[in-house]
C-alpha cells in the first residue's frame, strides 16, 4: 500500500471521527493542534485504522503519533512488518 | 433413593418498578477545578459532565440505597416484607463484612429476604438484574430487590486530574418479579482480568496495614485504555444482547449504557447504528459517573421525565473495573 493510499484512508477515518474536511488532513498536520483530535478521538482514529489497514497500534505507541505523517509512516512500517 | 424436590420456577420475570436517589449537594465543574488544574470547558469536552452529586458527610451507601429502594418498592407496589432477596451491586461499602445488603434489607423491613453484595463495579446493576431474573425464573425467589449504589467520593483523589471530575455518588434500585411475558432478556456477560490494572484501587488493604502512613486507597484509571475497551469491545457485546433477545435495534425505545463518560456513550451509540428514534441515556451530564448506580438512576429519570415509554424495550450494558461487563434487553416498567 502506498503512502498516498494510507493518507487517503486515514483522512476518511479522521473525517468520520471528527468531521474534519478531508482536504485539511495532510501529512504535516498535528492531530491535536491543527485537527482538534484529542486523546479520546485519537483512540477512535487508531482503532478504525487498525481495522482498515490490518495493523496493531498499541496504546504505548499512540502517543508518538503527533502528526498525520507520523501515523502514515507507522501504518506503512507496521504493514510491512505484518 | 429419595429424589430431591426442586423449586417451582416462574416462567418469566420483569422489572416491576425503579427508584433513584441523588444526594442533595450539586457539585459543579468550577468547584472540582478548585483542586485540579482544569477548566469547565475541558471537562465538558472530555466527558460531557456538567455537574455531579456528592453525598453529605455521614450519608452512607446504606442510607442512599434505602432511599432509592423505598421509591422502587412504591413504584412496583410491592412491600418490603414480600421481598425474597436483596442484591446490592457496590464497590464503595467500606466494610469488608457484613454486606451492605444485609443492613439495607434490615432497614427496609425485608425480614424474609436473602441479602448479599455483588462486586462487579460499574457492571454491578446489570449483574444483579441477571441474577434476579434467574432467581425468579428458577424459583429461588418471587420478588428481588436489585440495587446499585456508590459513594465514590470516598475512593476518589480530589487532586487527581484523571478521575476527580468523573465520579459522583448516588443509588438506583429495581424490583424484579414474576410476569406473564419475558421482561428481561438473556444476559451477555464476562470479564477480562488481564486488564485488571486499567481501573483499580491503588493500594490493597493489607498493604495499608503494613504501611499505616500510606494515604487512604483511591481509584486509579487508565482513561485511554478504558475508552478503547469500552467502545470497541463493548459495542459487540451490546449487539449480542440484542441478538440473543431477538430484538432489532429499531425495536428499541431506549439505549441505557453505564454512564461512564458521554464520549463513550456517544461512540457506542454510533457503533451500534441506532435509529434516531432510540433515546440514548445522557444522564452522565447531570449526574457524573455513579458506577453501579448509573443505569437505574438514568432509567428512573428518563421514565420520570416522560422521555421513554413504560412498556418500551431498553438495551442496558454495564462495564467497568475488572474489566467486567454485562448486557441485556429489558422491558421498561
Amino acid at each position: 500500500m502506498t503512502e498516498q493510499d494510507i493518507l487517503a484512508g486515514l483522512a476518511e477515518i479522521v473525517n468520520d471521527v471528527a468531521g474534519t474536511p478531508i482536504s485539511d488532513i495532510q501529512p504535516d498536520k498535528h492531530f491535536t493542534d491543527d485537527l482538534d483530535i484529542d486523546s479520546l478521538s485519537m483512540v477512535e482514529v487508531v482503532v478504525a485504522a487498525e481495522e482498515k489497514f490490518g495493523v496493531k497500534i498499541p496504546d504505548d505507541d499512540v502517543k508518538n503519533l503527533a502528526t498525520v505523517g507520523d501515523a502514515v509512516a507507522y501504518i506503512q512500517q507496521a504493514g510491512v512488518a505484518a | 433413593m429419595t429424589a430431591i424436590r426442586t423449586a417451582e420456577g416462574h416462567g418469566h420475570a420483569s422489572i416491576l418498578g425503579v427508584g433513584g436517589y441523588r444526594p442533595a449537594r450539586i457539585v459543579t465543574n468550577a468547584e472540582i477545578c478548585e483542586q485540579i488544574d482544569s477548566t469547565d470547558e475541558w471537562i465538558r469536552e472530555r466527558s460531557g459532565i456538567a455537574e455531579r452529586r456528592h453525598a453529605a458527610p455521614g450519608e452512607t451507601v446504606v442510607d442512599m440505597a434505602v432511599a432509592a429502594a423505598e421509591k422502587a418498592l412504591a413504584a412496583s407496589g410491592i412491600t418490603a416484607d414480600r421481598l425474597d432477596a436483596v442484591v446490592v451491586g457496590t464497590v464503595t461499602h467500606l466494610y469488608q463484612t457484613p454486606a451492605a445488603a444485609t443492613l439495607i434489607a434490615h432497614r427496609l423491613g425485608a425480614t424474609s429476604a436473602a441479602a448479599f453484595d455483588l462486586s462487579a463495579a460499574c457492571a454491578g446493576f446489570c449483574h444483579g438484574l441477571a441474577v434476579a431474573n434467574d432467581l425468579v425464573r428458577g424459583g429461588s425467589a418471587r420478588h428481588v430487590l436489585v440495587i446499585g449504589v456508590e459513594r465514590l467520593t470516598d475512593m476518589i483523589d480530589p487532586t487527581d486530574r484523571g478521575t476527580a471530575f468523573i465520579f459522583g455518588d448516588g443509588a438506583g434500585a429495581a424490583v424484579v418479579g414474576p410476569s406473564a411475558e419475558p421482561g428481561i432478556g438473556p444476559v451477555v456477560w464476562g470479564a477480562d482480568g488481564g486488564q485488571a490494572e486499567a481501573i483499580t484501587q491503588n493500594v490493597s488493604w493489607d498493604a495499608l496495614r503494613e504501611d499505616p502512613g500510606h494515604a487512604f486507597p483511591t481509584l486509579s484509571m487508565n482513561g485511554q485504555q478504558v475508552f478503547r475497551w469500552a467502545v470497541f469491545a463493548m459495542a459487540p457485546v451490546a449487539q449480542e444482547a440484542l441478538d440473543r433477545a431477538g430484538v432489532a435495534a429499531g425495536d428499541l425505545a431506549a439505549f441505557i449504557p453505564h454512564q461512564a463518560n458521554l464520549r463513550i456513550v456517544e461512540a457506542m451509540a454510533k457503533k451500534l447504528s441506532l435509529p434516531e428514534h432510540v433515546v440514548v441515556a445522557r444522564d452522565v451530564v447531570e449526574t457524573g459517573n455513579t458506577s453501579a448506580a448509573s443505569i437505574p438512576l438514568a432509567m428512573e429519570r428518563m421514565l420520570g421525565r416522560g422521555e421513554i415509554p413504560s412498556g418500551g424495550l431498553a438495551l442496558l450494558i454495564g462495564f467497568g473495573a475488572g474489566l467486567a461487563y454485562a448486557a441485556q434487553v429489558v422491558r421498561l416498567p
